[in-house]
């Protein structure tokens, strides 16, 4: 097996027994993306000298004894991340160009762990889409199938996992950014509680929403990614007061004896039926091995996709307001300041931001506050709520990830409510701040089929331990696409 | 309920975007799409639950008011466009 198929355990494990020194994991990884990543869009920025000098650093952290369990692995960062030196676009013509000055706080942290960086994956344009069709530079492709996309909008993170061109990477979540590509591409995909992980340095869309996590091969690594990356940091007000997510307790949970609840209302309008048949297949196999899967009823998960069509737009309008040409971007010519800014926004943005300011700024102005936000807002508490009333009685909720696999390239965009309904499943967890994981749980139509679990706010450690579980019952193969 | 060419054209302006006229009829389509979608909260009865902008828990976060180290000036203005004498150069916003 090569190097670069390897899980971020596996390598640190070669990494510790000097099967393989952190150069050479490193190279192996930037060779690989030299040659293959024309296949799968998944890179807007690779600096080899910058990831070279990195591992150099951390094979010396590895002799020296200094070193952590990610010290010499490789991560790709989605580039709505801060990364100091190396060019920041969110795949945005708005900031080409941009070389922010500093690190994002998990920027900062893998860098203190000695995990070396390999490069800034693709995204929809301001990770505002569910297919990085919306990608100013170029399109991302499925490994599983080239024809068909990654899923968003942390496409290029998923499909550089998936495609073997980095074992793990962050990618980032506001309706269901990191979750819907890891189902799309037979990855893991983990958005920890609001709160857990420091928005400091990302980029912002819907602030309320957005939480970064992992993107990789198996739960194991997810868990060790968030561990290192989460916990309190004073420079994002929002950021919670409770220490990193464990990953120690990881492998200590069963699956028997837990409660899990399965919403009807979770298999939407337009649920292919073939995924809706491999998700039952794995609740059966849950049950199977001694889990309880009730069904039950949480009446506002319908209202979930419009209520988030109204609050994210909304803080995005407002988020959206720096981007005027006169800090960082490239500035257009015009007459006066409102004539400046307002061309280099029509000019630097694309399409799908432009439209999703409109709704928000809409959303937001005189006569329509009351009736659009503030209500979407109600919607938001009821929704929590039910959620919160279940985890009283359950342990974790589990769903369907997507309620379809990954699409042909362009077949959705030219049908945007279909687009928006991807997120179907996922936007709950960003409502209530909830942890969700997508797992690879089978196939239909010979791709990946993702199954969510929601554990209650700040329960991520229980949450990890049944994906865990789940994923060694599960025991997906094959596990890999044919690459 | 629907959003008119007019409205499309304030809501532009109140954005601060630069839109041709093409591209406001596209979007006016498309942002009615999803508006009559908007009617699906408006017959929901909500009993009197208040509105919360947020699912955290987190009440108002303080900091001491102390300077600390912050970035050089040349690397702050090192991505702006236009900056002279050590400031950012703001298109003109009071004619002379």
């Amino acid at each position: 097996m090569s190097i670069t198929s390897l899980t971020a355990v596996e390598i640190a494990a070669k990494l510790r027994s000097k099967e393989v020194s952190a150069v050479e994991v490193t190279t192996a990884f930037l060779d690989r993306i030299d040659t293959e990543d024309s296949k799968y869009g998944a890179y807007l920025a690779v600096d080899r000298d910058r990831a070279l000098a990195e591992a150099a650093a951390a094979q010396i952290r590895l002799e020296t004894g200094d070193a952590s369990l990610l010290t010499g692995v490789p991560v790709a960062i989605k580039d709505n991340m801060s990364t100091e030196g190396i060019e920041t676009t969110c795949a945005s013509k708005i900031l080409k160009g941009y070389v922010p000055p500093f690190d994002a706080t998990v920027v900062e942290k893998l860098k203190a762990q000695g995990a070396v960086i390999l490069g800034k994956t693709n995204l929809d344009e301001f990770a505002m889409g569910s297919s990085t069709e919306t990608s100013a530079y170029k399109l991302a492709h499925n490994p599983w199938d080239v024809t068909r996309t990654p899923g968003g909008s942390s496409g290029g993170s998923a499909a550089a996992v998936a495609a073997d061109l980095a074992p793990v990477s962050l990618g980032s979540d506001t309706g269901g950014s990191i979750r819907l590509p890891a189902s799309f591409t037979g990855t893991v995909g983990y958005k920890p509680t609001y709160g857990r992980c420091s928005r400091y340095g990302l980029v912002a869309f819907a602030s309320s929403l957005d939480q970064i996590g992992p993107i990789t091969k198996t739960v194991e690594d997810a868990a060790i990614l968030a561990e290192a990356t989460t916990g309190h940091d004073e420079r994002d007000a929002t950021s919670n007061p409770a220490p990193p997510v464990s990953a120690r307790e990881l492998k200590n949970g069963s699956l028997k004896g837990l409660k899990m609840a399965f919403p009807r209302e979770m298999y939407g309008e337009g649920t292919d039926p073939e995924v809706q048949k491999t998700i039952e297949t794995s609740l059966e196999a849950l049950r199977r091995e001694g889990a309880t899967v009730d069904e039950i009823s949480i009446p506002s998960i319908p209202l979930g996709v419009t209520t988030y069509y109204i609050i994210a737009p909304a803080e995005a309008s407002s988020n959206l307001a720096r981007f005027d040409g006169v800090r960082y971007g490239p500035r257009s010519q015009g007459q006066g300041h409102i004539d400046v800014v307002a061309k280099t926004r029509a000019e630097g943005f694309g399409h799908e931001v432009k439209a999703r300011i409109m709704i928000g700024t809409y959303a937001l102005s005189a006569g329509y506050y009351d009736a659009f936000y503030l209500r979407a807002q109600q919607v938001r508490v009821m929704m929590t709520q039910q959620f919160l009333d279940a985890f009283q009685s359950y342990d974790l909720i589990v769903s369907p990830t997507a309620p379809v696999v990954a699409f042909k390239l362009g077949d959705l965009s030219q049908d945007p409510m279909q687009m928006k309904m991807l997120d179907y499943c996922t936007i709950p967890a960003n409502m209530g701040g909830m942890p969700g994981i997508s797992i690879p749980c089978g196939f239909a139509h010979g791709l990946p089929v993702g199954l969510q679990f929601m554990g209650a706010p700040m329960e991520d450690e229980r949450m990890l331990q049944a994906a865990f579980c789940a994923e060694q019952l599960f025991a997906v193969s094959p596990s890999r696409p044919n690459l | 309920m629907a959003i008119s060419l007019d409205e499309v054209r304030h809501v532009a302006k109140l954005a601060r975007l630069d839109l041709d006229e093409p591209e406001m009829m596209s979007l006016q389509t498309e942002l009615n799409a999803l508006i009559g979608h908007f009617s699906d909260i408006q017959a929901v009865d909500f009993g009197g639950i208040n509105p919360k902008l947020h699912a955290s828990n987190l009440t108002n976060v303080w900091a001491e008011d102390v300077p600390r180290a912050s970035f050089k000036r040349e690397l702050a203005l090192k991505n702006a466009p236009m900056s002279k004498a050590g400031l950012f150069l703001v298109p003109m916003i009071i004619e002379d």
